[in-house]
């Protein structure tokens, strides 16, 4: 039996009074790649945010459980540190911050959560360089300040990068396609396939397949109005880009 | 360890001040008040020529006649300047001669702050003239300093040891008819810095001074005085700390930079004396007078400061762009949190031929204080092809405090260019969120976000000064946000 990561039971949330998820269920198990594919406004987002433990999103009822916590009350840091990662669709700009000191800030945190002496300087620098090989990255981006200033497709590889470092339990990628073109899309989906193993799991959220064609989920899902309306196999994806998802409403 | 790779854990001081303690030694008392015997006594004391005797006396009366300045964002209760004491030092009379015959009581305050003065010498290469309410007590790596020529003793011995060059330069930046507080510092200084740098020299270290407010009820006069002589360098640096008490402490110093043709002074303050406590009660008023003359061609004049204490903050270190080709910088980082006041700039007087100015402010607001950036630039006549740049950020971490930027500026040479930019800005849920998932802490959140908005400054910090600096970020703003 594999054993279970994420569980999403009957999930009802609702933000600024609007109901936006209606009964959603998920359950991913270690070791798997999931696929949310749907149209504008089902709901995707805030999904990954529910996940993430964002503010303002009223979980009126149904119950998440991660690495067998219920997560519905914890704070974003708490839920970080139990090994649950987004990459964001919009990455934000913090001025003045490096990557490299942010990476270092954010790997010394998680380390300490877990009971871990941080890594020495020139081991973390090692580290870090290896991850920014694999996407291509070199030592100049590091210096640069954190998403400004950069392109979407920057912005997106970053993310990866900051993926790679943590290397969490359960990554949720939000559109991290969006904004790469061909080249950078086979490099981050070859990155980030790269640490998928026994250990991990994968949640992509995505409009189109061409990332599911790079990271084969081993499950898709079609989220419409605030459900998953259905759920299949990998073929499932080709027959959303043949027919639409109007058909699934 | 020194100071600088102290451990601040943001526990510790949760509710208190970290360095609130008092040291218990007998204190000289000059008789409370300010009359012309209590002048008379701090100078005799102190075994002064009579010319800096008189100079004292033309000061005090000179600021009778003179109004305490109303123009400032500030508000606090009317100071009574005749219930303070304007002279303490501790009691040994004997000035000791190395820091072994120094009152281990004082040695132990130190170590409280975390400058073993021993260790600290070795460890940062920095002579220390540390200076224990009035009086300095221990001026380290004298030595190899005098093997340079350069000068650097506490501002009483170079009175005694250099008057001429204290009589030549005192009050030549800042004279004694310049504002309330220089005037009221002019009359009643108690000890402070001198540095003297001889023509070529670059000093072969960083200059330090740590100051602190000791004896009850006592105002502090430093008096700064630093010359860098013609193609010299010299980086400086100020650090300071103070005890808790309840009742407000008047601090009035004075510093005044010469760079004569081709030298160049960097000058550094890490400013963290007692702010209050969250009740806005208690804290340190530290009106400030600090003025660089860039008195000859080619000289350069830089100044970074971190304010994150101080009940009011009233402090305006200036450029006289004197020299053709002048430099003058001014790098500011202002934290407020609580019941906090700053009202701080800058000013740049372009006089000189090409000359140049950058002033990069950043001020960081939080509680219900209020924070201002005041700056003048000043562009005269004749002076061809200068140029100023300034950029103002302030950043609000409450919906309580305010945070304002007044600048003055006024060009009267049409070859010449000004700029002027400011934004102010909050910390976006946005910003916050992404940090949280990645599995920092609020706190952790906003003190790498306000890091990375005051970056610009904390560069222009010496190494070991930046650290210091960013602990004090982090424990100036402790509890401010969430």
């Amino acid at each position: 039996m594999s054993k279970e990561l994420l569980n999403i039971k009957d999930l009802h949330v609702d933000v600024e009074g609007k109901k936006i998820l209606k009964g959603l269920n998920l359950n991913i198990n270690m070791n798997e790649i999931h696929a949310i594919m749907g149209p504008n406004g089902a709901g995707k987002s805030v999904l990954s945010n529910v996940l993430s433990g964002k503010e303002n999103y009223n979980v009126s009822s149904g119950s998440i459980k991660f690495c067998g916590k219920d997560i519905v009350d914890l704070l974003p840091n708490e839920i970080s540190n139990l090994g649950l990662f987004m990459a964001f669709q919009y990455p934000v700009e913090i001025p003045g911050v490096t990557i490299m000191n942010f990476l270092k800030t954010i790997h010394e945190s998680k380390r300490k959560a877990n009971g871990n002496e941080p890594f020495s300087p020139s081991e973390f620098l090692n580290y870090v360089r290896e991850k920014a090989e694999i996407l291509g990255l070199d030592d100049d981006v590091l210096k640069r300040q954190l998403n400004v200033g950069f392109s979407g497709g920057e912005k997106k590889r970053n993310e990866a990068l900051q993926l790679l470092v943590l290397d969490p339990v359960l990554a949720i990628l939000d559109e991290t396609d969006s904004g790469l073109d061909v080249d950078a899309l086979d490099i981050v989906s070859n990155g980030i396939k790269g640490i998928n193993n026994k250990n991990n799991s994968f949640l992509i959220i995505t409009h189109y397949k061409k990332l599911l064609e790079k990271i084969p989920p081993n499950k898709v899902h079609i989220l419409a109005d605030g459900k998953i309306v259905k759920s299949g196999g990998p073929e499932l994806a080709h027959e959303i880009e043949n027919k639409g998802f109007e058909s699934f409403n | 360890m020194n100071k600088k790779s102290k451990k601040i854990s943001s526990k510790d001081i949760e509710n208190s001040y970290e360095f609130g303690f008092e040291t218990d030694i007998e204190s000289v008392f000059a008789p409370k008040g300010l009359n012309e015997e209590v002048i008379t006594f701090i100078s005799n004391k102190k075994d002064e020529p009579k010319w800096l005797l008189d100079w004292r006396l033309e000061s005090y009366k000179r600021w009778l006649k003179m109004d305490e300045p109303e123009w400032a964002s500030v508000h606090y209760p009317k100071i009574d300047y005749q219930d303070s004491y304007y002279f303490s030092a501790p009691k040994e009379s004997e000035k000791p001669k190395s820091l072994d015959e120094v009152d281990p009581k004082l040695i132990e305050t130190y170590n409280k702050l975390g400058i073993p003065l021993k260790e600290q010498e070795w460890l940062a290469g920095v002579a220390v003239d540390a200076v224990f309410d009035s009086v300095s007590l221990g001026t380290t790596f004298k030595e190899k300093l005098r093997e340079e020529g350069v000068i650097f003793c506490s501002f009483s011995e170079a009175v005694k040891e250099h008057p001429d060059l204290v009589k030549k330069y005192l009050g030549s930046v800042v004279p004694n008819s310049d504002n309330f507080f220089a005037t009221l510092n002019s009359a009643v200084f108690s000890d402070g810095s001198f540095v003297y740098i001889p023509p070529g020299v670059t000093c072969p270290m960083e200059l330090s001074t740590y100051f602190r407010i000791n004896a009850a009820g006592t105002g502090q006069f430093e008096r700064t005085l630093l010359i860098a002589d013609e193609d010299s360098y010299v980086s400086y640096l100020e650090g300071c700390t103070a005890p808790m008490r309840d009742e407000h402490q008047l601090h009035a110093a004075v510093v005044e930079l010469v760079a004569l043709k081709g030298a160049e002074i960097k000058y550094s303050t890490v400013q963290n004396w007692y702010p209050g406590d969250e009740n806005g009660k208690g804290g340190v008023f530290n009106f400030v007078t600090k003025r660089g003359d860039c008195r000859g061609d080619n000289s350069k004049i830089s100044w970074t400061q971190v304010e994150t204490g101080s009940a009011i903050t009233w402090k305006y270190p200036s450029c006289i762009l004197r020299g053709d080709n002048s430099i003058g910088e001014f790098y500011s980082i202002t934290i407020s949190n609580n019941y906090q006041q700053v009202d701080s700039g800058t000013k740049m007087l372009h006089l000189g031929k090409d000359t140049k100015s950058r002033i990069i402010s950043k001020g960081v607001s939080a509680g219900y204080s209020s924070n201002t950036y005041r700056g003048q630039v000043n562009i005269h006549p004749k002076s061809e092809n200068s140029r100023n740049f300034t950029q103002c950020d302030s950043l609000l971490l409450s919906d309580n405090c305010s945070a304002s930027t007044i600048p003055y500026i006024e060009s009267k040479n049409k070859n010449s260019v000004v700029e002027h930019e400011a934004t102010s800005s909050k910390i976006s849920e946005d910003q916050l969120f992404y940090c949280l998932q990645r599995g920092l802490s609020e706190e952790e959140s906003t003190s790498l976000i306000i890091n990375g908005f005051c970056k610009e400054v904390l560069q222009k910090l010496p190494m070991e000064f930046a650290v210091e600096a960013q602990k004090l970020l982090e424990i100036s703003l402790e509890g401010s946000v969430g």
